[in-house]
C-alpha cells in the first residue's frame, strides 16, 4: 500500500470515526405538544418556539458540543395519543427528557410513563395536579391556575369588589381554572355568586351574559377560558353594555386576544407572565433582557405576535439545557436531579427556584397584573 | 381450499387467534409496540359488535362510542368514589352499558337510515357532555386516572399482561360473533337487513331482534371501553367522544361491512396508520384523508370484502 | 321580556348559520342521495380564504368573492375525485368518503392556511342596536338578511328555471330524469357547487361574529346535520327552519335552563322531535315499498 493511500484511508477512517461519534453525541429531546385539535392555540406557539430555539442552540454549538435532537409528536389534544406519543418516544426513540403536555388532560396521561421508566418530564400545561403531589419526575413551567386565581382575587380585593360572576369554558383549562377559583374564593375573600359555562367553540354567550346582569349584587366577571372563547364573550359583553369591571385569565396573554375582541377588551384585566410587557420593564429587572431576546426572535421567525404559550416552551427548554450543560451527562437522572436544582433561572415566566418539594419554582410576585388600552398594549397596573 | 362450512365459518376466529400468539415473537420489540397492539385489539372488540349492529342487521350508530366511555369512566369512578375492586367496577360498567342500551334501544330503533343515526348521535353526544361536566364526579375534560389492577396479589404492570388480556378477550370477541351470526338470531338479523317488512311477514320479532343486536353491541363498546382504560391507567372525555363514534364508524366500512376479520383490519389501519403518518408532520391529516378516500373509492366494499371479490375475480 | 328577545335574536344569528348550512346538505341530499359531511369545511373555506386573501392585500368584496370561486371549486372537485367515482356504492361508503373529504380539507387548511383564530371586520360597524331593550349587532342582520336572499334566490332558482327544475326532476325520480335527458351528473356537480357556494357565504357574512379557524367546520356540521334532519331532509324550508330552530334551542336551553347542557337540550330536543315526527317538522312520510 502507498503512502498515499495509507494516508487516504487513515483520513477516512478518523471522517467515519468522527461522523459516527458526531452522531453518538447527540441528545434526544422528546415533545408531545397539541399543535392541532382544541388547544391548537396553545400548542402551535409551544411547536414554533422549540423547533427555532432547538435550531439556534444547535448553531451554537449545543450542548456541550452535543447537538440536540428534537423528536416531536401531535397528540391533538388527545390524552390517549398523548400516552401512546409518551411510550413512543420512551421505548422507540429512547429520550432522555421530555418537553411538552400542552394540556393538563395530556400531560396527566403522559405522567405515568415518565414516571414508570424515569424520564425527565417538563409540561407546559398549568393544572396544579401535575406538581402537587410533587412526582420525582415531572416539572412544570407554567404558573398554576390556582395561581392565576389568587392573583386575581387579590387584584379585585384591592379594588373593594367581593361578590364576582365567573364564565368559564368547558374545556381542559376553563374547567380546572373555575374548580380551582371556586377553592380559593372564600380564603380571598371573594364570593362567587353567578357561574355561568359555555363550549369551547361557541359563537355566542349574550344568553350566559344577561343571566350574569340579571343576577343581583354583581360588582364584577370573571372569564376563564383561552383561543376564541374569550373573544366572543368580550365583545357580546361589550355589545350587551356591561360595563362592570372584567377579569380575564393567563389563558388570553397573547396580542391574538386583542385583535379578536378588538376595542371591547379594554380595560379587561389578566395576571400574565412579564413576557408580554417587555418594553415597559424597569432597566434592571433581571427579566428585561431574557423576554425581550425571545419575543423578538418569536416574530422575527414567526410572524406572529409573542404569547406566554410559546414562553413556557422556551422556559422548558432553556431550563433543560442548562441541567444538561451542569449535569454534563446524558443520563436521565442526572438530569433530572440537575432540573430539581434550579435556582435563579430567569425565564419569560419569571425567575424559577425549584426544590425537591416544588417542581415548579415561581411564585405570585412573577406574575403580573396587566390591563388592556388602547385596543393594542398591555399596561402594568400594580 | 374446500373446508367444511362448519370449519370456514371459524377462519376468522381462528386468523386472530393465530395473530394474537404470533405478533410477539414476530413484530413486538417494545412496551411501545405493545401498547399499540393492545389499542388494536380493543378497538376491534368494539368494531365487531358494531359490525354485527351495521354490517349484519342493516343498522347505523353514531354513538357507540359513549356506551365505552360508560364503562371506561365506570372502571375509573367507582375504584376512586366507592372502593370499589378495579374488577368489579368493570362489570358494573358493561351492566350499565347494556342496560342504557336496552332503555334507550326499544324508542330509538324505531327510527330507520339518517333518522336513526342523528339519535344515536345526540344519545352519544348527551352521553359524553354528562362524563364532561359531572367534574366532582368524573375529573372533568382532564380525565380520571385508574387504578393499577391487581388480582390475587398480582399486579398487573406493563404493557404485556394487557396484551394477552385484550387479545384473548377480542379472540373471545369474534367467536362469539361468529356464533350469533350463524344462530337463528343471527339469520333473523340479516332477513331484517333485507327487508324489515318480509322478515315480520316471515314471523320475526324485528323489534326484539333489533334491541337483541343493539344490547349485544353496546356491551362490546363497553367491553372495549372499559379495557382500554384499565391498561392506560386513565379515563378521558375524548373516548366517548363524536369523534371517537365517527372513528369506530369508519373501522366497520374500512375493514368491511360484515366481516369479523375485516373489523380487525379496519381497527388495525385507523390505529396504526397515524402513528406511521407522524412522519408526514403538518401534512398527516392531509394525507389521512386522501388515504380514507382513495381506500374506499377503490375497495368500496372495504378492504377484506373487496380484497375477497379481487381473489374470486382471478379464480374466475 | 328583555332577556325573552336578546335570547332569540342570540339564536336567530347562530341559527342562521346552522340554516345555511342544513340548506346545503339537503340540496347534495336531494339531488343525490349523499349526507356530505364535508359541508361544514365549506363554511370555514369562504372565511379563512377571504382572511388570507384580505391580509394578502386583496380588497375584502373582491376577497369575498374569490373565497366564494375557491370553495365552489373544492366542492366540485369533492364531487369528481370522491363521489362520482363510487356512483352507486352504499350510503355508508359515501358516508366514509365525505368523512374523509372532510379531514383532507382540514388537513390541507392547517397547512395552508394556519392554526389561529381569525375574523373578518364587520361589514357595518360594530355599535349594537337596540331594540327593545335588547342589544344587536348590525353584523347579525347582515347574517339573518344573507340567508333570506339565499333562500329566496334558491326557491325562485328551482322553480323558475329549467335548470332548477331539472335538478328537482332528478330530487324527485334519478332514473326517470335521465331518461327524459337530463344529465345526472351535471345535477349532482351543480347541487355540490351550489351547496359549497351557500356554506361559503355562510363563512364569510358570520366569520366578524363567530370568527373563522381551520377546524370550526366539524361543530358546525354536526349541528347543520341534526338541524337538517330537524326539518326534515329533503326539504329545503324545513332546513332552515331546523336551523333557526336548534339556534334558538341553544339560546333558550342557555338563558333559561343551564348553561353547560345546553348542546344537549338542542339534541333532546330533536330526539322527542323525531319519536314523535319521523319525517321531520316539514319532511313527507316516507311510503317503504317492499
Amino acid at each position: 500500500m502507498t503512502k498515499t493511500t495509507s494516508a487516504a484511508l487513515g483520513g477516512l477512517a478518523a471522517l467515519a470515526l468522527m461522523a459516527g461519534a458526531a452522531h453518538a453525541e447527540a441528545i434526544k429531546i422528546g415533545a408531545v405538544l397539541s399543535a392541532t385539535g382544541p388547544a391548537a392555540f396553545l400548542g402551535d406557539p409551544e411547536q414554533k418556539t422549540l423547533d427555532l430555539y432547538v435550531k439556534k442552540i444547535n448553531e451554537a454549538g449545543g450542548i456541550d458540543g452535543k447537538t440536540i435532537e428534537l423528536v416531536t409528536y401531535d397528540d391533538g389534544g388527545d390524552a390517549n395519543k398523548a400516552r401512546t406519543f409518551a411510550e413512543r418516544l420512551v421505548e422507540q426513540d429512547e429520550v432522555v427528557a421530555v418537553i411538552g403536555g400542552t394540556t393538563t388532560g395530556t400531560s396527566m396521561a403522559m405522567i405515568p410513563v415518565f414516571e414508570d421508566n424515569e424520564i425527565p418530564f417538563i409540561s407546559l400545561a398549568g393544572g396544579i395536579q401535575i406538581v402537587d403531589p410533587v412526582k420525582p419526575f415531572t416539572f412544570k413551567t407554567p404558573h398554576t391556575d390556582r395561581m392565576a386565581c389568587e392573583k386575581i382575587f387579590a387584584d379585585m380585593k384591592a379594588r373593594g369588589l367581593a361578590k364576582i360572576a365567573l364564565a368559564s369554558g368547558t374545556g381542559g383549562f376553563g374547567a380546572s381554572m373555575r374548580e380551582q377559583c371556586l377553592k380559593v374564593a372564600p380564603a380571598a375573600g371573594i364570593e362567587i355568586v353567578a357561574d355561568e359555562t359555555y363550549g369551547p367553540k361557541d359563537t355566542d354567550m349574550t344568553p350566559q351574559i344577561t343571566k350574569i346582569r340579571g343576577t343581583a349584587g354583581v360588582e364584577a366577571v370573571l372569564n376563564a377560558d383561552f383561543g376564541q372563547g374569550p373573544a366572543v364573550f368580550t365583545r357580546n359583553y361589550a355589545q350587551l353594555g356591561m360595563t362592570l369591571p372584567l377579569y380575564q385569565s393567563h389563558g388570553v396573554a397573547s396580542k391574538q386576544f386583542i385583535e379578536l375582541a378588538g376595542p371591547a377588551a379594554d380595560g379587561a384585566r389578566l395576571p400574565a407572565a412579564a413576557l408580554l410587557v417587555a418594553d415597559d420593564l424597569a432597566a434592571d429587572d433581571p427579566q428585561k433582557p431574557v423576554v425581550t431576546e425571545y419575543r423578538d426572535a418569536f416574530e422575527a421567525a414567526t410572524g406572529q405576535p409573542v404569547s406566554t404559550f410559546g414562553g413556557h416552551a422556551y422556559d422548558g427548554l432553556m431550563i433543560l439545557k442548562e441541567a444538561i450543560d451542569r449535569a454534563d451527562s446524558a443520563d436521565p437522572g442526572e438530569i433530572r436531579d440537575q432540573i430539581e436544582a434550579t435556582k435563579g433561572f430567569v425565564g419569560t415566566a419569571g425567575v424559577v427556584t425549584m426544590s425537591p418539594e416544588n417542581h415548579l419554582g415561581l411564585d405570585l410576585s412573577s406574575f403580573r397584573m396587566l390591563a388592556i388600552e388602547n385596543g393594542c398594549c398591555w399596561v402594568i397596573v400594580e | 381450499m374446500a373446508l367444511p362450512p362448519a370449519a370456514r365459518r371459524y377462519l376468522p376466529v381462528a386468523a386472530i387467534l393465530a395473530i394474537v400468539v404470533v405478533l410477539p415473537f414476530v413484530a413486538l420489540g417494545s412496551g411501545y409496540h405493545y401498547r399499540l397492539a393492545t389499542l388494536v385489539w380493543t378497538a376491534t372488540i368494539a368494531v365487531i359488535g358494531l359490525n354485527l349492529l351495521m354490517g349484519f342487521a342493516g343498522q347505523v350508530s353514531l354513538g357507540h362510542a359513549a356506551f365505552g366511555g360508560i364503562a371506561a369512566y365506570a372502571v375509573a369512578v367507582l375504584p376512586a368514589h366507592l372502593g370499589l375492586h378495579p374488577v368489579a367496577s368493570f362489570a358494573v360498567g358493561v351492566a350499565a352499558a347494556g342496560l342504557l342500551a336496552a332503555v334507550v334501544g326499544r324508542p330509538i330503533l324505531k327510527l330507520k337510515g339518517h333518522h336513526l343515526a342523528i339519535a344515536t348521535l345526540g344519545l352519544g353526544i348527551l352521553v359524553a357532555m354528562v362524563i364532561q361536566n359531572e367534574a366532582a364526579w368524573t375529573g372533568g375534560p382532564d380525565g380520571m386516572q385508574v387504578p393499577r389492577v391487581e388480582i390475587a396479589g398480582l399486579r398487573l404492570r406493563g404493557a404485556e399482561p394487557w396484551y394477552w388480556i385484550c387479545g384473548l378477550a377480542c379472540v373471545a370477541a369474534a367467536l362469539l360473533a361468529v356464533n350469533l351470526v350463524d344462530s337463528p338470531t343471527g339469520r333473523a338479523l340479516r332477513a331484517i337487513h333485507d327487508s324489515e317488512i318480509a322478515a315480520k311477514v316471515a314471523g320475526i320479532d324485528v323489534p326484539r331482534a333489533k334491541l337483541k343486536v343493539f344490547v349485544l353491541s353496546a356491551v362490546y363498546a363497553a367491553v372495549a371501553g372499559g379495557l382500554l382504560a384499565l391498561s392506560s391507567g386513565f379515563a378521558s372525555p375524548d373516548t366517548a367522544g363524536f369523534l371517537h363514534s365517527v372513528e369506530l364508524v369508519t373501522m366497520v366500512v374500512l375493514g368491511g361491512l360484515g366481516s369479523i376479520f375485516g373489523s380487525l383490519v379496519g381497527a388495525a389501519v385507523l390505529t396504526l396508520l397515524p402513528q406511521v403518518l407522524t412522519v408526514f408532520q403538518d401534512y398527516e391529516h392531509l394525507v389521512l384523508g386522501a388515504l380514507m378516500i382513495a381506500v374506499m373509492v377503490g375497495l368500496r366494499r372495504g378492504i377484506v370484502p373487496s380484497l375477497g371479490d379481487l381473489l374470486k375475480g382471478r379464480r374466475t | 321580556m328583555q332577556e325573552f328577545l336578546q335570547f332569540i335574536f342570540s339564536g336567530l344569528t347562530v341559527g342562521a348559520v346552522y340554516a345555511l348550512v342544513a340548506l346545503g346538505f339537503t340540496i347534495i341530499y336531494n339531488a343525490s342521495e349523499v349526507v356530505n359531511f364535508a359541508q361544514g369545511e365549506f363554511v370555514m373555506l369562504g372565511g379563512m380564504t377571504t382572511v388570507f386573501l384580505a391580509a394578502a392585500g386583496v380588497p375584502l368584496p373582491l376577497a369575498a368573492a374569490l373565497a366564494v370561486v375557491a370553495t365552489v371549486a373544492v366542492g366540485l372537485a369533492l364531487y369528481a375525485f370522491a363521489i362520482a367515482p363510487v356512483r352507486g356504492a352504499s350510503t355508508v361508503t359515501l358516508i366514509i368518503i365525505t368523512i374523509g373529504a372532510s379531514i383532507l380539507i382540514r388537513g390541507a387548511a392547517q397547512v395552508i392556511f394556519d392554526k389561529q383564530v381569525h375574523r373578518l371586520p364587520s361589514f357595518s360597524g360594530d355599535a349594537p342596536i337596540t331594540l327593545a331593550g335588547a342589544a344587536i349587532l348590525p353584523q347579525s342582520f347582515w347574517i339573518l338578511g344573507g340567508a333570506a336572499v339565499i333562500v329566496v334566490g334558491l326557491k325562485a332558482f328551482f322553480e323558475h328555471t329549467l335548470t332548477g327544475k331539472a335538478v328537482l326532476a332528478a330530487a324527485a325520480n334519478s332514473l326517470a330524469a335521465e331518461l327524459v335527458g337530463i344529465s345526472l351528473r351535471k345535477v349532482v356537480g351543480l347541487s355540490f357547487a351550489l351547496s359549497a357556494a351557500i356554506g361559503a357565504v355562510g363563512g364569510i357574512l358570520a366569520a366578524p361574529i363567530t370568527f373563522t379557524s381551520y377546524d370550526m367546520g366539524t361543530l358546525l356540521a354536526l349541528k347543520g346535520f341534526a338541524a337538517a334532519m330537524l326539518g326534515g331532509i329533503g326539504n329545503p324550508i324545513g332546513a332552515v327552519v331546523g336551523g333557526l330552530m336548534v339556534g334558538l334551542l341553544e339560546a333558550f336551553g342557555a338563558g333559561y335552563v343551564s348553561s353547560s347542557y345546553k348542546d344537549g337540550i338542542a339534541f333532546l330536543v330533536i330526539l322527542v322531535v323525531l319519536f314523535a315526527m319521523p319525517q321531520g317538522l316539514f319532511g313527507r312520510a316516507k311510503v317503504e315499498r317492499v
